[in-house]
């Protein structure tokens, strides 16, 4: 029986976007020094939201130059008023917190229900948190004094863009950083409010600083040799790049990179749950989440109850505009990864899996793939090699724990793992053997302040959140 | 029966590699001559190659799961027994660091004592890292939340060239006491003292594979341990001149080996837990909490 909802949009009207913005160095925007611009769409719409300038390399020497400056000053402020800025900068952004969250939307294609639930109130409790470390670091357990690095070249990704960039400049400043950040060249908007927040909280000009920009940006900041850290989130082809451009140097390098997560279902869970878990765990954010549960491993005895009433379950996802209060998936990022993982779901054809999506109508402008599910997959296959990115499951069955964790770590990756069962002593068993930095037992994609998020093996290397994210901003 | 005291003739030690408990030569039947700080030859050693390092690799490779999985208190007391066991040996290992590093026996045994004290400083480690670098983590919601720290995997280390046993050990100890398996390319110039701790080592009851010990050229054997797919950290202390670390650090991106890059150190100093932590990854588990 299909449900018929009457539209239910969040308004437009609380955000404001500017025709155009410049780059946030030195405290002002200013425009590129070559010029150059790039402009900003709405992927569920592809409508033009704002033209913002491309940084080239004159930029990122006068940002660098800027974090520098200010790096003396405030590296030397008393802890204690670093973090007032920062608790500031917290609760600006949960006063602009609706405002963000429709920003988010528009720009990065993701449901209001998620980036008004999940990313800002994540956002704000992040900063909320560094802000408290800010004068305790030397209780934090590296010593009496612990220093700070220096100018620290952050580059971070477009599916959860506030949220990395809070992941990135939150424990930065607290540890008595300055940052120069390049956010993701398909979501710099979210970026730039932020510039305004800092603003209005009186940060000191020059501790952040913003370039817009695309992966040559990126290239040229981790490059430059006035950085003393590189903090970057993305993909393991980037990470690996930009290991190899800071090898040999002092700069010091945390990588937040992909994954291809196994979500584990054994036949003594509870199906309900279970289902809600594997959901969540793949088609949040549209799949575009480096710890997505993009492999399912389900017991083979329970396979088909499982299949079944996941099917059923995916019937029901509503896909359609971000901005709709009763969407469950919003629009794919852009046009290339579109094309990304369409040519992995065709490759998933091609190579022999089955391939199930639920009848689905998608909007005619923008992009859009409706959730897939592809059954009949071998290890062997790219689909269950290879990071898509975006809301496709493949599906694989085991019939023994061995089995099950065997074929969790046959992947380069070890970024997460999830696993349902009502047997305590299996789900400590499991999380001691799965080679994977965030183990979620019985849920799935949760995030804290608090809690240490990162990765094993090629998923990289590094820690953001609680007290094991200060480390990445430390001498230490 | 003569009064006269007769020279006798001394028996020489056939210096070996070791690995995956085994003391083979080296497969490529190369060695090299070691010489003490006065140019005087001492040893043959063996002069490792590729597939020394790739043999050594499969040994830790294989002996990770049995390691990183025995409770950290038998780590402890294995590490502890090592102690043990060089403590019995002084001697000798005093007469192989005075010859491979030109110190006096006076200094020599010093270093030696040194060394030993850090096998017992790692060895109280085991169990307490983890209490340590691990937390409970207070989340927002009702979840339990605990990360605790677990060993990278195999780890190559490319041993201090100067300080041939104190920071070799200093190198080592750090990687197995948290649980990881080691391939050691011990000091060029003054690997003896490393060869000899391999017989302390097998006498201790480690597990074959945990600590496998090459001599050898760091630069004909550092690249392919740097490179190799199966190898998860790498070590750079002894891998000298900065141009050879870049390098070595350009092979391990990729697989994105944690890299711990060259730096001055007094291995004479309180080594803190910079090491201990530099091969650990967090791994954080969520449940929920309910009724």
């Amino acid at each position: 029986m299909a449900f018929a909802y009457a539209p239910a949009p969040e308004s437009r009207a609380v955000v404001d976007i500017a025709p155009s913005y410049g780059l946030f160095i030195d405290g002002e925007f200013r425009e590129a020094a070559g010029g150059k611009v790039f402009k900003s769409i709405s992927p569920s719409s592809e409508e033009v939201l704002s033209e913002v300038a491309h940084a080239g390399g004159d930029d990122v020497d006068a940002a660098v130059k800027a974090a520098r400056t200010a790096y003396s000053s405030w590296s030397a402020l008393p802890g204690a008023e670093r973090g007032k800025y920062l608790f500031r900068i917290a609760r600006i952004i949960q006063e602009r917190s609706r405002e963000l969250a429709v920003l988010e939307s528009l720009d990065n294609g993701k449901p209001i229900r998620e980036s008004r639930d999940t990313d800002l109130p994540l956002v704000a409790a992040h900063f909320f948190y560094y802000a408290g470390w800010a004068d305790k670091l030397s209780y934090a357990g590296w010593g009496p004094d612990p220093r700070p690095l220096g100018v620290a070249g952050q580059v971070i990704p477009w599916n959860f863009p506030l949220l990395m960039l809070a992941w990135k400049v939150a424990p930065a400043l607290a540890c008595g950083n300055t940052v120069v950040l390049k956010p993701a060249e398909t979501t710099p908007l979210s970026a730039l409010f932020f510039a305004d927040i800092c603003r209005q909280a009186g940060l000191p000009k020059g501790v952040v600083n913003i370039l817009t920009g695309d992966g040559s940006t990126g290239a040229e900041l981790v490059a430059h040799p006035g950085i003393d850290k590189v903090a970057f989130t993305g993909s393991t082809e980037v990470g690996k790049a930009i290991a190899r451009t800071v090898a040999g140097t002092d700069k010091k390098l945390t990588l937040e990179l992909g994954g291809k997560a196994a979500n584990i279902v054994f036949d003594d869970a509870p199906v309900d749950q279970a289902v809600e878990g594997i959901v969540n765990g793949i088609f949040f954010n549209q799949g575009h989440v480096c710890c997505a549960g993009s492999r399912l491993l389900v017991q083979e005895s329970v396979a088909d109850e499982v299949l079944d009433s996941l099917k059923r379950r995916m019937a029901t996802l509503r896909v359609g505009d971000p901005l709709d209060k009763n969407t469950d998936i919003g629009a794919i990022n852009s046009a290339e990864q579109l094309a990304r993982i369409t040519a992995l779901a065709d490759s998933g054809e091609a190579e022999g899996a089955e391939r199930w999506a639920p009848a689905c109508e998608l909007p005619s402008t923008g992009f859009w793939f409706a959730p897939t599910l592809f059954t009949g997959v071998t290890q062997a296959h790219r689909i269950a090699r290879e990071e898509i990115f975006g809301p496709v499951l493949s599906v694989l069955t085991f019939r023994t724990p061995a089995e099950a964790v065997e074929k969790a770590n046959n992947t380069p990756y070890g970024l997460s793992a999830g696993i349902w069962t009502e047997k305590g002593s299996r789900i400590l068993w499991m999380a001691d053997k799965l080679r994977a930095g965030v183990v979620w037992a019985n849920t799935f994609n949760k995030f804290d302040p608090t809690s240490p998020f990162g990765g094993f093996k090629e998923s990289g290397f590094g820690r953001e959140g609680g007290r094991h994210g200060l480390e990445a901003y430390l001498n230490v | 029966m003569s009064d006269a005291k007769s020279e006798r003739l001394s028996v020489f030690k056939t210096y070996k590699l070791f690995f995956g408990g085994k003391f083979p030569r080296s497969e490529s039947g190369r060695v090299y001559e070691v010489a003490d700080a006065k140019g005087k030859w001492l040893a043959n050693a063996p002069l490792a190659s590729r597939k020394d390092a790739r043999d050594a690799v499969v040994a830790a490779r294989k002996a990770f799961a049995g390691w990183s999985g025995a409770t950290a208190y038998n780590r402890g007391q294995i590490l502890y027994r090592i102690a043990e066991m060089l403590e019995g040996r002084r001697e000798q290992f005093a007469r192989e660091v005075a010859d491979a590093e030109g110190l006096s026996r006076a200094k020599a045994a010093a270093v030696v004592d040194a060394t030993i004290d850090r096998w017992v400083w790692y060895a109280g480690w085991t169990d307490k890292i983890g209490q340590i670098a691990g937390a409970a983590n207070p989340v927002a919601g009702p979840y339990f939340n605990l990360s605790t720290p677990e060993p990278t995997g195999v780890v190559a280390v490319l041993a201090p060239q100067e300080s041939s046993f104190l920071g070799l050990v200093s190198v080592l100890a750090p990687v197995i006491a948290t649980g990881n398996t080691a391939v050691v390319i011990a000091s060029e110039r003054a690997p003896l003292p490393a060869l000899s701790l391999a017989e302390v080592l097998a006498t201790s009851d480690l597990p074959a594979g945990v600590v496998n010990i090459l001599s050898g050229k760091a630069a004909e054997i550092g690249p392919h341990l740097a490179a190799h797919q199966d190898v998860n950290a790498i070590d750079l202390t002894g891998a000298g001149a900065s141009q050879t670390a870049k390098e070595l650090e350009i092979a391990a991106t990729g697989n994105l080996k944690r890299v711990l890059r060259p730096q001055p150190v007094d291995w004479a100093a309180d080594p803190g837990t910079e090491r201990l932590l530099a091969f650990l990854e967090t791994k954080t588990v969520w449940h929920p909490i309910g009724v």
